[in-house]
């Protein structure tokens, strides 16, 4: 009865709590492949040398804002948004 | 050498782990939560999906608070740090006198913000304020609870006394960190004063000044006390920046939602320039 309590508390809806399970779910994966195979840090095409959690970490925040730019310029479906961001998240995992 | 190779330390790390996951993750989960229904009590929200954020990027009062914002924090940067930098050059370099000046320049830097903002409302009134009325008793008509333009004067009036301190104490221990052996080398090859403050003295600041960057942009980007005790946001809206907007959406009209999105898109900004930031002053380090 408690964590029902709880969790009224912070009011959870299915979008939001698949929006964190994947969130959760792509550090996971990240944490495996580190201890699979530890990643070098190096220099890509963004102006700094970059570990694969940073280039992770740019790409998440990177896609918060084409969300949000999407968001502010356009009504179209944001699915849109968001198989740019997944695109734009990939090459910066590859080649960033 | 082997080494040994001991995971165990990372279980002390564990209760840091549980108390940020309790003040920080737990809460932000919880707005971005709201920020997706429209909230009218326990028990009672409705899914509104991306509306509040729709909403939020095209409403002109939070834009025009947003552009406000970014002129306040790059007037508070671009006032304080070269008069920090100026002080911290001006400064005694030891004994006695540099203890009298430290602690005087550390006093503005200990009062609470909300005193910061009643002594300001006090000093800077025309009838009873020493500043105020010293102003215009010299036939300058100055109000800055009626012109807009003496309001961000004062505003700004106001956190460069208070913080331009932070800024010069932080120059002058990076000053003091420099080895003598620079300055008898620029004596030695004849350096200007101008020659030794710019390849000598602001080459070694740098690491220093980014840190201070950091802080007063932070902190001039989240204010919110003292332009509220001083001017309360006005003359109309003119000195309400964003934490204000935001407190007013979320408590004074109880808009949750959209006072949830608004603070997401806030969360963002400001984890952007931190980033920015954090990444300057890890790759300065890795340079040396």
């Amino acid at each position: 009865m408690e964590t029902r309590h709880f969790f009224e508390w912070m009011n959870w809806t299915t979008p939001t709590a698949i929006f964190f399970l994947v969130i959760v779910a792509i550090l996971a994966v990240m944490t495996v492949y580190e201890l699979v195979s530890p990643c070098v840090e190096r220099k890509g095409f963004l102006p700094i040398s970059t570990t694969r959690g940073d280039r992770l970490f740019v790409g998440l925040l990177t896609s918060a804002y084409i969300h949000l730019a999407w968001l502010a310029v356009t009504e179209a479906s944001l699915y849109i948004a968001l198989a740019i961001s997944v695109i734009w998240l990939a090459i910066l995992l590859r080649w960033g | 050498m082997n080494k040994v190779a001991d995971n165990r330390g990372w279980l002390l790390v564990l209760p840091v782990f549980l108390l940020v996951a309790l003040s920080a993750l737990i809460p932000l989960m919880t707005v971005v939560n709201y920020s997706v229904q429209d909230i009218f009590g326990p028990g009672s929200a409705y899914f509104v999906g991306t509306d509040w954020f729709t909403e939020v990027l095209h409403s002109e009062r939070l834009q025009d608070s947003l552009i406000r914002q970014f002129l306040f924090s790059g007037a508070v940067l671009a006032i304080e740090i070269p008069l920090g930098i100026g002080i911290a050059l001006m400064m005694p370099t030891g004994g006695k006198r540099a203890s009298l000046v430290l602690i005087l320049l550390a006093i503005p830097l200990l009062i609470p913000w909300n005193v910061v903002g009643t002594i300001w409302q006090i000093f800077a009134r025309g009838d009873i304020g020493l500043f105020g009325s010293a102003l215009t008793g010299l036939g300058i008509d100055y109000n800055y609870t009626r012109n807009t333009g003496d309001a961000w004067f004062t505003v700004l009036l106001m956190d460069v006394w208070h913080w331009t301190p932070l800024v010069a104490l932080l120059c002058y221990s990076g000053l003091r960190a420099i080895p003598e052996a620079f300055y008898q080398a620029a004596e030695i090859d004849r350096a200007s004063k101008w020659a030794i403050f710019r390849y000598i003295q602001l080459p070694k600041l740098q690491s220093v000044l980014v840190i201070a960057v950091l802080l007063r942009f932070m902190d001039s980007f989240m204010i919110y006390t003292e332009p509220f005790v001083l001017t309360g946001g006005g003359p109309g809206s003119s000195t309400t920046f964003l934490s204000q907007t935001l407190t007013t959406m979320a408590i004074g009209q109880f808009d949750i939602g959209r006072a949830a999105a608004f603070s997401l898109v806030y969360f963002l900004i400001v984890l952007a320039v931190s980033w920015v930031f954090f990444t300057a002053i890890t790759h300065m380090d890795k340079q040396k």
